[in-house]
């Protein structure tokens, strides 16, 4: 009786995960092979491909325009990160408190992140625009500069500008995590901390921080890994450029699969993101998890 | 996740003294409450227009007249409002009707796609014991470690085979699986905190195993639902990449797709207004859906981030 009850509690709940699994077999597992097996050819868009063992991988290693989209991707990591980091704890702590006016505040600052990218990005580049965008006319209006600004000239400007409309648009995410890890600490510590005399600051540094640990390790690894995967704004704001200057790794992974028509190459790299994306959520876990 | 507890002993010695302690805290308080309120208010609607001004100023752009959207440098208020840049939206491409059916379509697939196969999906994975259950389950969390822009050439060359791509179909198909790690982890979760009992009381009812799901759990696991589909929504509506890798024919670019191809066509600087026209069409179901669902939403965020 006991045996055939679980035998059909197993075949029951095989049925109802059998589906969902069948999908992430064949759109997730399949292509996950297939990236390591294409890695190891020659293999273009069109037209017939071969077997050509770790040349991709060798090749790779000396491609120095991959190693620089790398180091550009790490570049606007580390840029965006902080930038989200400190603009969005400012504004949980300004929206911490219950009530009316903070649930609005919560929504206004939330609002971008609904957005998709590619919109916000397109949204961007025109209030950036020399000709008709908002910021020069601004900055023109003030009398901060004389001629419009031509943001997307430089590499630098270029991905400082980048970086802007991403904190615009993503600090509301960031903030609601960290609200959340806010809340979470007990109300009584303050309480206690305020009867001895600690003050705001004093509340802050040695009962929010602290408590907030795993929250922060939490946003960071997002943050990080959303970073390392960029896409839309730099397709649509640069192009990749001024000089190709402003690659990340998933847009080169593109052009070399879809510009250059060597599937192959793009699945080797896409490989060493894969590696690297794994590394980061291990990483960043293990040097941030719970002290017990 | 249990946080790290401090002890009230510990406090004080950490914490220096405090510069200025208060004599008495109320008074000090009713003394200095309404500046800081009122600089933190200020502070937080300056922010709020920050926050909200791309939006509006491209909203108000979008209808103004042609000539005054594309003014250099750019005026403020419309002289008259315009539908004008709306209108033109017909004349792109095959049309603003077209694009829109098409995102609605892969939005709509994507989203029934995810909700249905996420409720069996967490529904087996909370409520039956089968062998490798922890396993498998780790495994479909683990999945999320690996997001679709990295196997994003063998995507496309397995849709080709599968002669889905350059199709709507094949593209919610990629959306769904994406979203499902993370929509089956959600549903798990809400069936979880539904009781057993009410379960029990169905079975002792005379439901079997579906209809228990179908008449009992899933009015509980509402909240999750939405959730689940709300996210299946801004993925499928929002997503640029996979669309634009996957799909080629002009006539079945999703908005997203269309956007990105007008604007490099539009690169001399003109049509500035039809542009923010389509950029507002794209933004306002997402807009509209995150006012109207906000604390599903942010639910699901948090859920799903959590758990990590």
């Amino acid at each position: 009786m006991i045996a055939s009850l679980s035998r059909r509690q197993a075949i029951a709940g095989g049925l109802f995960v059998a589906p969902c699994l069948a999908m992430i077999a064949v759109f997730f597992f399949v292509p996950l092979a297939m990236t390591l097996w294409m890695s190891l050819h020659d293999w273009p868009l069109f037209g017939p491909r071969s077997f050509s063992g770790l040349a991709n991988y060798v090749q790779l290693l000396q491609d120095a325009s991959f190693w620089d989209s790398l180091w550009f991707t790490t570049r606007y990591t580390l840029l965006v990160t902080p930038a989200l980091f400190i603009a969005a704890f400012i504004l949980a702590l300004v929206v911490q408190q219950p009530g009316r006016l903070s649930g609005l505040f919560r929504t206004a600052y939330f609002l971008p992140v609904v957005i998709g990218m590619s919109a916000a990005s397109l949204l961007w580049v025109w209030l950036y625009n020399d000709q008709v965008g908002i910021f020069s006319a601004i900055l023109m209006q003030l009398h901060l500069i004389d001629e419009p600004v031509q943001w997307f000239d430089s590499a630098n400007s270029a991905l400082l500008s980048i970086v802007a409309m991403v904190t615009w648009k993503m600090t509301g995410f960031t903030m609601v995590l960290l609200l959340v890890g806010m809340q979470a600490i007990p109300e009584d510590l303050y309480e206690a901390a305020r009867i001895d005399g600690a003050n705001r600051w004093h509340q802050l540094r040695y009962i929010t921080l602290p408590l907030m640990r795993q929250t922060f390790a939490l946003a960071l690894t997002v943050s990080v890994i959303g970073s390392y995967l960029a896409f839309d704004q730099f397709y649509i704001m640069t192009h990749g450029g001024p000089q190709n200057s402003t690659i990340p790794v998933v847009f080169w992974i593109y052009r070399a699969a879809f510009t250059y028509s060597r599937v192959g190459y793009a699945s080797a790299m896409s490989v060493v993101l894969l590696l690297i994306l794994i590394v980061m959520s291990f990483v960043q876990l293990y040097l941030l998890r719970s002290d017990d | 996740m249990s946080q790290p507890t401090l002890t009230l002993d510990d406090f004080p010695s950490t914490a220096p003294p405090a510069h200025s302690a208060p004599v008495e805290p109320t008074a000090q308080a009713s003394r200095h409450w309404p500046w800081g309120r009122i600089l933190l208010l200020t502070f937080a609607s300056g922010v709020m227009v920050l926050f909200l001004f791309p939006i509006f100023w491209s909203v108000l752009t979008s209808f103004k007249p042609a000539a005054e959207a594309s003014a250099s440098p750019p005026t403020f208020w419309p002289s008259h409002f315009s539908w004008q840049n709306y209108a033109a939206l017909t004349d792109v491409g095959v049309g603003i009707g077209r694009y829109l059916w098409n995102s609605t379509c892969v939005s709509l697939m994507t989203v029934i796609g995810v909700t249905v196969l996420s409720v069996l999906g967490g529904y087996g994975f909370s409520r039956f014991r089968f062998p490798y259950k922890s396993v498998v389950f780790m495994l479909v969390l683990a999945t999320m470690m690996i997001p679709f822009q990295s196997i994003l050439t063998p995507l496309f060359i397995l849709l080709n085979v599968l002669h889905l791509h350059n199709s709507l179909l094949g593209l919610a198909l990629v959306y769904s699986t994406f979203q499902l790690p993370f929509s089956i982890f959600m549903m798990r979760n809400s069936f979880d905190c539904v009781p057993r009992e009410l379960e029990e009381a169905a079975t002792l009812d005379g439901c079997n195993v579906v209809s228990t799901l179908w008449r009992v759990m899933l009015p509980v696991v509402t909240p999750g639902i939405v959730t689940v589909a709300l996210f299946a929504f801004f993925t499928a509506w929002n997503e640029l990449l996979v669309a634009l890798v996957l799909i080629t024919d002009a006539d079945k670019f999703t908005l997203p797709v269309l956007l990105q191809s007008a604007q490099s066509q539009f690169m001399g600087g003109v049509n500035w207004g039809v542009m923010q026209a389509g950029i507002s069409i794209s933004i306002l179901p997402c807009a509209f859906l995150f006012l109207l669902l906000q604390r599903f939403y942010i639910h699901g965020l948090i859920a799903g981030a959590v758990k990590a």
